[in-house]
């Protein structure tokens, strides 16, 4: 019977949840749903999750919704019921692209944008690996670009996602008409306040 | 008049012919920007993808640098820029628990009276149109655009405050004072993808297919842009080869500025053909 009630959360858009169908003992279970997740989701995000009521308006509006395992409006519902290995390990966490189209148009003003950040910031904590593992690489290299000089230099940005990614041939055509146009300059602009993006970075990654 | 100027890291790489028009109608209008001193990167998408107070922070060291240069309301071009400097803005205005600890980390005590202003922004409200109608010399008659918005500069509209979410009007206003035609069309603020372009390439390829074809459809000879993502991806990622402009650009063809041989040369799609043709060169 818990089927059912998977089935819910993970095909949108055939909404399939027959009450009669569920017996008592599936509602017990629904009961029993942890809400600790749910707690500590909308702690770190600061969005009340209780509020969404389904309406599938982010996900209709979502760029990227078609190529993520689990659609934004689905991420809420199983926040609301507690699954939390599934959330944090999903692709749909790092397919987001912070576009806001859903939290702009969220009726109850839910910001599903600044979810899926608290979403990917606690799946790092919580050290489950990124489904989308090189969408994580570039955002963990453009970070240290920064930490290095204090603005991203592009040349040595890419090569260290080239090589924590160990994907050397995607783009390499485009990469070169960038250079060939003097887009991607050879020599990094470092600032003179490195020491203080240096302490910067430092209070903002210390363990809380 | 006078700004103090955040230009963002692509400045000096991938939108090199944004800064470069930028500056060039800016002196036209006679509008004084500064730079602002030993400016650091403003964190972009990575920064609050993974590190919520890193984003924050960041930004926040900008704010002050501004604040200190005491050069007038901070303009940024870059969309993704001024995103996130408007939202550590909101953060810093809005959450007093947070504002001390960005205060503390990044040492500066937040002056709320600093303004934050889209470069578009500055271009429509506090220099106007009338004064960019003046200096039309070449008005861009007969050309079809279709105006470009993307994300970063309307969404989420709590922290942008700038035009309509949904149905933007500042680029469309801007480019109809220079004489060109921009066309209705319906994707106009949808997401190109630029986030995922060096890690998901097939993805941003249909999304980018999809604004530029439709784009196409409603008759426009070109885009044009205000973000210099967006304007890097549309370019790269499309097949049909429509020709991408930052605003600044057609403002300077319309100023008659000169030099500009050197920014359609940093362009991956030419726009000089389409330019001739229209006796624009």
């Amino acid at each position: 019977m818990s089927y059912r009630l998977y089935g819910f959360v993970t095909q949108p858009f055939r909404v399939d949840l027959r009450m009669e169908e569920i017996k008592l003992e599936t509602v017990t279970s629904v009961g029993k749903v942890d809400s600790s997740f749910l707690e500590e989701a909308t702690k770190k995000s600061g969005e009340d999750l209780s509020l969404c009521y389904q309406c599938l308006k982010c996900t209709a509006g979502c760029p990227t919704a078609p190529y993520m395992d689990i659609r934004p409006n689905n991420i809420i519902r199983m926040i609301q019921m507690g699954m939390k290995r599934e959330v944090l390990g999903s692709s749909a966490i790092w397919l987001c692209v912070s576009c806001e189209t859903c939290g702009t148009r969220c009726p109850n003003k839910i910001d599903i944008g600044v979810l899926m950040d608290a979403l990917r910031e606690m799946a790092i904590k919580e050290g489950v690996p990124a489904r989308e593992k090189n969408i994580h690489l570039l955002h963990e290299a453009f970070v240290q670009s920064i930490r290095r000089g204090g603005r991203v230099h592009e040349a040595t940005m890419l090569i260290d996602y080239k090589l924590r990614s160990k994907d050397f041939m995607t783009d390499l055509i485009p990469g070169m008409m960038l250079f060939l146009k003097g887009k991607i300059p050879l020599l990094p602009s470092f600032i003179k306040g490195r020491e203080e993006i240096k302490r910067i970075f430092e209070r903002c990654t210390k363990e809380k | 008049m006078r700004f103090s100027f955040f230009p963002g890291c692509t400045d000096h790489s991938t939108s090199l012919e944004y800064g470069l028009s930028t500056h060039a109608v800016f002196k036209t209008l006679g509008v004084e920007l500064v730079e602002i001193e030993d400016w650091n990167c403003c964190g972009a998408a990575a920064t609050h993808s993974i590190n919520h107070l890193l984003s924050l922070c960041l930004p926040a060291r900008n704010i002050s640098k501004a604040q200190s240069s005491q050069a007038g309301p901070l303009v940024v071009p870059c969309a993704g820029c001024f995103n996130m400097l408007k939202r550590t803005e909101h953060v810093l205005k809005n959450d007093e628990a947070e504002r001390k600890e960005i205060e503390e980390i990044v040492g500066f005590t937040y002056q709320p009276s600093l303004e934050i202003l889209a470069l578009m922004d500055v271009i429509l409200n506090r220099i106007g149109l009338e004064k960019v109608q003046e200096k039309v010399k070449k008005p861009l008659k007969g050309l079809k655009l279709a105006c470009y918005y993307g994300c970063a500069l309307v969404r989420h509209p709590k922290i942008t405050q700038l035009d309509d979410p949904e149905n933007p009007q500042y680029l469309d206003r801007l480019m109809k004072s220079l004489g060109a035609e921009p066309v209705e069309w319906s994707y106009k603020i949808d997401c190109c993808g630029a986030d995922l372009a060096l890690t998901y390439g097939e993805v941003v390829k249909k999304l980018v297919g999809r604004i530029v074809s439709m784009a196409k459809e409603a008759g426009a000879q070109c885009i044009v842009t205000s973000c210099g993502l967006c304007q890097a991806n549309l370019e790269m990622r499309q097949e049909i080869g429509l020709p991408i402009f930052y605003f600044t650009e057609l403002m300077g063809v319309a100023f008659d500025v000169e030099k500009r041989d050197g920014w359609w040369k940093k362009h991956m799609i030419s726009p000089k053909p389409l330019l001739e043709s229209m006796g624009l060169v």
